[in-house]
């Protein structure tokens, strides 16, 4: 097989970007194999080193924090908790919402459905203070219900879901309806099952975002025992060595390689159903 | 009292337009009846109306003896097939129909067994598992009366369903629909705007225009008289002839041919109707034209001419010798003709 010259640049330029997405993961992974004296004396690794099972172990089981109640593994399922949740209700309120917004037309959809819009320019950082107020009043701080409940809202899915189910014939609705279907049978029974793309797209989305979330579990959280991944690549790891001790970066690397797992693990499941819809259209 | 009773239905859309106006019908049980009309006209509105699909503005709808007016669409024991079939696109074949049964509680059992006998009787039974995006035109349009039929519903409501077929198909789906009917004895309603559907399919036809029904008749009735002038151009292919003409005296004046009509009206503006094979050719015909185009059909022929600045067409077995630029001679016979009042647009 010949290849074109064209196609030899495009192709060494596509194998550059992967090598600059992959490369810093490798590092860092690499890296996490180590022991921090090779570490501090000789900079970042290439190759793997002989740590890997002691790193990892110290990671997930010392226990951190300034009160030393919390290991990196609790930080884990703290943060799965609230992405999950988070990805979850978002998935489920927006596709009802656009539900609503599209199949009833009540007077004021239209504005409704820009009002929401709107919210996209007002995130989370914007209304941090007036959303812990609120949150704080009700008596939510150090809960999980804290931390999921005001991201729970998405003008973006709504958004998203709101075009989708405008492409959904209108017949497809008068004939359900001559079935016998009623608004909750015509949402579980057609809505959503046509919608699985999209709905697997936007729970991959939502994951995502609620994974990262930093400034706020920062600020909801003061007990320990509710610290999530973001946060805790911040803070652990760093305390307790004053002075003469090695900064403790083989863990470290080792630490932000496990946080990186739970998102690709999403991804990579998910992503079966999001491709495979994405190639059989069902209408 | 009648199966399917329409009093005085109005639809007034929100924005003002009037989709159907003051229409009254009845419908016995068992018919099979055609709307036909251009579009636009009305038709699938009335069809939706007694569906349940559209608010109706005014006017009283009943089946089987009882008001329906406010009765939910899936109460009104009807079914509808579709132009674009609306099938189920996420369900099988045997869900796609099964599904209005299951929302009504029957049992697995008892779905299982309709399902299976009326896929037999349409032969889709071979496809039951498939998706409805593996199955040609043809098979969803099986699977969309299916779906009706295995509801076994008071009335059948077909929105132009032929319309996606090619003309092949078409044809042959048509006479199915017959013979299913003709075979379940279930009322049909049956939307269209093809004439030849209209013909072919009903056992009455009511003919709308402009949201009005403008006749209703058996497929000879109104083929044969025609009560306006617009039903008298909407059916029948190719187009029946109206000529513009005066009546004095039961003469019709056509430019200078002149025809007696046997009678002794007097028409300032009418229209005189003949249907294109009802003009009679002949060699010792009183009238002389000159055939400006003649298009073959393999049995038949159509010759394009012009009486005075007025057009027509006249159709006739190929047989005949005749080519473009030819003369040719015709009568037009006054018990076939269909006069026409052009400031009412009724039959005189």
């Amino acid at each position: 097989m010949k290849f074109k010259p064209l196609e030899i640049l495009t192709h060494i330029i596509l194998i550059l970007g992967v090598l600059l997405m992959v490369l810093p993961i490798w590092f860092s992974f690499a890296t996490s194999t180590h022991d921090n004296v090779s570490i501090m004396t000789e900079g970042m690794k290439f190759f793997l080193g002989e740590s890997f099972t002691y790193n990892y172990n110290e990671v997930l089981n010392e226990k951190g924090g300034w009160s030393e109640e919390v290991t990196a593994a609790r930080m884990f399922v703290n943060s799965f908790i609230m992405a999950l949740g988070i990805a979850t209700l978002k998935v489920i309120i927006s596709a009802m919402s656009a539900y609503a917004l599209v199949y009833f037309r009540f007077k004021l959809a239209v504005p409704i459905f820009w009002l929401i819009f709107i919210t996209l320019l007002v995130p989370l950082e914007v209304r941090i203070f007036p959303s812990y107020k609120i949150v704080s009043d009700l008596g939510l701080t150090n809960t999980y219900t804290g931390l999921i409940l005001p991201l729970v809202a998405s003008a973006t899915a709504t958004f998203f879901f709101r075009q989708f189910y405008k492409t959904i014939p209108d017949e497809l609705l008068e004939s359900a309806k001559l079935d016998g279907a009623n608004s909750w049978r015509f949402f579980i029974d057609f809505l959503l099952p046509l919608s699985k793309t999209m709905l697997a797209a936007m729970f991959i989305f939502m994951f995502v975002y609620g994974y990262s979330q930093y400034l706020w579990p920062l600020i909801m959280t003061t007990d320990e025992k509710y610290w999530t991944v973001v946060m805790g690549m911040k803070i652990i790891f760093t305390e307790n060595y004053e002075g003469v001790a090695l900064p403790r970066t083989g863990e470290r690397f080792a630490y932000i390689i496990l946080s990186m797992l739970p998102p690709v693990l999403v991804v990579v499941i998910l992503q079966r159903w999001f491709i495979k819809g994405l190639i059989q259209t069902e209408k | 009292m009648s199966f399917l009773e329409l009093q005085n239905i109005t639809k007034i859309y929100p924005n003002g337009t009037k989709a159907v106006n003051e229409t009254s019908l009845n419908i016995e049980n068992g018919e099979f009846v055609v709307f036909v009309g251009p579009s636009g006209c009305g038709k699938s509105t009335l069809l939706r109306m007694i569906a349940g699909l559209e608010d109706i503005t005014n006017g009283e709808i009943s089946l089987d003896g009882n008001v329906i007016n406010n009765i939910d669409p899936s109460e009104r024991d009807v079914a509808m097939v579709f132009q674009n079939y609306a099938l189920y696109p996420h369900m099988s074949v045997f869900n796609n129909m099964a599904y209005g049964l299951k929302n009504r509680g029957i049992s697995k059992e008892e779905i299982n067994n309709k399902v299976n006998d009326v896929a037999k009787l349409l032969e889709i039974d071979q496809l039951l598992t498939r998706k409805p995006s593996m199955l040609s035109g043809g098979q969803r349009q099986r699977v969309a009366m299916g779906r009706a039929i295995v509801r076994n519903p008071k009335i059948f409501l077909f929105d132009e369903p032929l319309s996606n077929l090619d003309a092949k198909l078409r044809n042959q789906m048509r006479l199915e629909i017959k013979r299913l009917q003709r075979q379940m004895g279930v009322t049909s309603i049956f939307v269209t705007h093809d004439q030849t559907e209209a013909m072919t399919l009903g056992d009455r036809i009511v003919v709308i225009n402009n949201g009005v029904v403008e006749q209703v008749g058996t497929p000879k009735e109104i083929y044969s008289k025609p009560n306006t002038k617009f039903v008298a151009e909407f059916i029948g292919s190719p187009q029946m002839n109206l000529f513009n003409c005066k009546i004095e005296n039961g003469i019709a004046h056509i430019a200078d041919i002149k025809i007696n009509l046997n009678n002794s009206k007097n028409i300032e503006d009418a229209s005189l109707g003949i249907r294109p094979d009802d003009i009679l050719i002949s060699d010792n015909g009183q009238h002389t034209c000159v055939a400006n185009l003649v298009e073959y059909l393999g049995s038949d022929m159509i010759i394009y001419s012009k009486i005075g600045d007025q057009e027509f067409s006249c159709k006739l077995s190929s047989k005949i010798n005749l080519n473009s630029g030819d003369t040719f001679k015709f009568d037009i016979s006054y018990t076939l003709v269909h006069l026409f009042d052009n400031t009412s647009g009724s039959r005189v």
